[in-house]
């Protein structure tokens, strides 16, 4: 079944200049005597850049390695050095890239990654991050240092706020000797306004998908979210949202589907299949069904974020999502999705070496269908390693549920 | 007479049934998929309106369904197994019921309430254990027919475990179990028994559990063990591995009447 001709967004060429400027200040940066900071997704990238690092985010490189489908090339590299083909497969096809030496960063004119000068963790993800971070540390034998944020938290209370911020206020001082450099508090508190701004906007935009048809897919965000991963706290970011939010805003008010003749509308809950996202774009528009949200997209929401508080609101912000939550916390906020997004069924991607990003084995679907009513169906896979992923099963169960979903 | 045809190609066998009007089996054809699915379905639909002594012209609508449900060019419409397996079972068995499909290469766990509509399904993941690729893989490391299984399972005396979720640990195993003085008869059973636990360990069964595909109508010892695992008599409908088919032709009949 070929997928109906569907118009791309205009704004892409824009993002892809926002991120072509953005990789080319990484590169230039030691020649130009600027330091550079290795940072997680949802790291402390704020206070990198107001002691004026260049922040460079290697889960973006993850997900390069992986839609660009060069990952599963890689991994056995790493694997080979002692790295498990069970653990992140962010990790092992970074590092596997690195023992490797190749990456897409070099068709952009870049020799690789940036070296760090510095590396520096937030553990609200996953224990990974870390020992990902610790490799490079040893490699080139420069600090890292990090977040120990607590996991699978119900109430966000005080004492976790309290405990979060004073550990990203005793980064400070290591990091102003490695930056030589103080920290100005007003230029933190501008980069967290700039911050906010983008998380808004960024919002926003995933709001828009709330419009039957939507005028934009998961597979659209897990793009065009670039800016709000790599440049958040930056007026580049900023200035690109607003030019997508028009766009999306405009495509909704106009009745300008995504998926044209959406059917069906589809919430995508774990990792993205990043080898995947243009064969599984295509069937679910084959399918007439829109992947309309995502816990994925969404992490990068902080709305808790306030210049006028830097420190606990950067900790409460980077505290408060997803996947550091308790599962009661998970399904009530995957209840509110559903609602607001207006979805049929629940999609849950069982990314097997990302079991922090993985919630449908401990019962959550379950769970949620009896909740909810609504129905579900768990994909096995990866985010980046295609060797546990077959094509042939999740095209069927995919093609399998749209079926239920029309009543086979 | 208008005929409906369905076509079930499947990672070992491709399977074809014609139906009439009111949704009576008029032919059926089977023969190995091979790696031209046009063609092994050209030939089951040539064999089928030969036998009874039908034309293609009376062919009012074909749907697909399987692996290879993408490759019969002269298919009007499509849909998974899942939903043809369920669509077949129903017809037989008119009642809200957990449907288990063992395949050569995948299982499906499709539950159905009691008007038929489907409510939830699961395949088994990745691996191939607990399907008919396990068996074959079990028949080839013990030298036997795949056709011998169920006889030797029937004459079988004691219980041997075998314990793996791997088919290739569970070969290892049978290589122990073969070392220790097992008889072959025990052996096949256990190896049995290890395609239903992983059925087991799937999914959970509601209301009647009904039985389909082919690894089920060349082996009936699999529904006296799944009757056992699950705690119920298993139903297994008239010609268990053409229910695929059966579905897609009934699916292909609905849509035209």
């Amino acid at each position: 079944m070929a997928a109906p001709e569907r118009k791309e967004l205009e704004s892409t060429q824009k993002m892809k200049a926002v991120m072509g400027k953005y990789f080319k200040e990484l590169a230039a940066g030691p020649q130009a005597g600027t330091k550079t900071a290795w940072c997680t997704s949802v790291g402390p990238a704020e206070l990198l850049r107001a002691l004026g690092f260049n922040v460079y985010f290697p889960e973006n490189h993850g997900a390069m390695l992986g839609a660009t489908r060069t990952a599963t090339d890689l991994i056995p590299a790493a694997n080979a050095r002692g790295f498990s083909p069970d653990i992140c497969s962010y990790l092992t096809s970074d590092i596997g890239s690195y023992l490797m030496n190749q990456t897409p960063l070099q068709k952009m004119g870049m020799t690789g990654p940036p070296k760090a000068d510095v590396l520096v963790f937030n553990t609200n993800q996953c224990r990974d991050v870390k020992d990902w971070f610790q490799f490079y540390a040893r490699e080139w034998g420069v600090p890292c240092l990090g977040i120990h944020t607590p996991r699978a938290i119900g109430d966000l209370g005080d004492s976790i706020i309290a405990d979060v911020a004073k550990q990203t206020e005793a980064l400070v001082a290591p990091l102003e000797a490695v930056a030589g450099a103080k920290l100005d508090p007003a230029r933190l508190s501008e980069v967290v306004a700039l911050s906010k701004q983008c998380t808004d906007l960024w919002k926003a935009v995933l709001e828009t998908a709330a419009s039957m048809p939507s005028p934009i897919t998961f597979f659209d965000g897990t793009i065009q979210m670039g800016p709000a991963v790599v440049l958040r706290g930056t007026q580049d970011a900023v200035d690109y949202y607003r030019v997508l939010l028009a766009e999306l805003r405009q495509r909704a008010a106009d009745g300008v589907a995504a998926v044209p003749g959406e059917r069906f509308r589809i919430y995508w809950e774990g990792m993205p299949i990043w080898g995947k996202l243009r064969s599984l774009s295509e069937q679910f528009a084959a399918l007439k069904t829109c992947v309309v949200a995502s816990t994925y997209c969404n992490s990068w929401i902080f709305d808790a974020l306030d210049p006028a508080d830097p420190f606990a609101s950067m900790a409460r912000a980077y505290s408060s999502i997803f996947i550091c939550r308790s599962d009661d916390v998970k399904e009530k906020y995957i209840g509110a999705m559903a609602a607001k997004f207006k979805v049929n069924g629940i999609l849950y991607h069982d990314a097997k070496t990302c079991p922090n990003n993985s919630n449908s084995r401990y019962m959550m679907p379950q769970r949620l269908q009896a909740k909810l009513g609504i129905p579900y169906l768990i994909i096995h896979g990866d985010l980046n390693d295609l060797r546990l992923y077959s094509e042939e099963q999740a095209r069927t169960n995919i093609e399998a549920f749209a079926e239920q979903l029309a009543g086979a | 007479m208008a005929l409906f045809c369905g076509i079930d190609i499947g990672a070992s066998t491709a399977k074809l049934v014609l139906i009439d009007a009111e949704a009576r089996v008029v032919a059926k054809a089977l023969r190995r998929s091979g790696v031209d699915y046009a063609a092994a379905t050209e030939a089951n639909l040539a064999e089928a309106l030969a036998a009874a002594g039908l034309t293609r012209e009376q062919v009012r609508r074909v749907v697909s369904t399987g692996y290879g449900r993408d490759n019969v060019p002269w298919a009007d419409g499509r849909m998974t197994e899942i939903a043809c397996h369920g669509k077949g079972a129903f017809h037989h068995f008119r009642r809200a019921m957990t449907v288990i499909d063992i395949g050569a290469q995948d299982s499906k766990v499709i539950h159905l309430d009691d008007a038929g509509r489907r409510l939830a399904f699961k395949m088994n993941r990745k691996c191939a254990a607990g399907t008919g690729a396990f068996l074959e893989e079990i028949a080839l490391r013990l030298d036997l027919p795949l056709s011998e299984l169920n006889g030797l399972a029937e004459r079988s005396t004691k219980e041997v475990t075998l314990g793996s979720f791997c088919t290739v640990f569970t070969a290892t195993e049978i290589l122990a179990r073969i070392r220790a003085g097992e008889r072959v008869e025990d052996i096949v059973k256990g190896a049995f028994r290890s395609v239903v636990k992983r059925l087991v360990e799937m999914d959970t069964v509601q209301e009647t559990l009904v039985l389909t595909g082919g690894v089920v109508a060349h082996n009936p010892i699999l529904v006296k063990l799944a009757g056992e695992a699950f705690g119920t008599t298993p139903l297994v409908p008239p010609d268990p591995q053409f229910i695929g088919a059966f579905g897609a032709a009934l699916f292909a009949r609905e849509q035209t009447l």
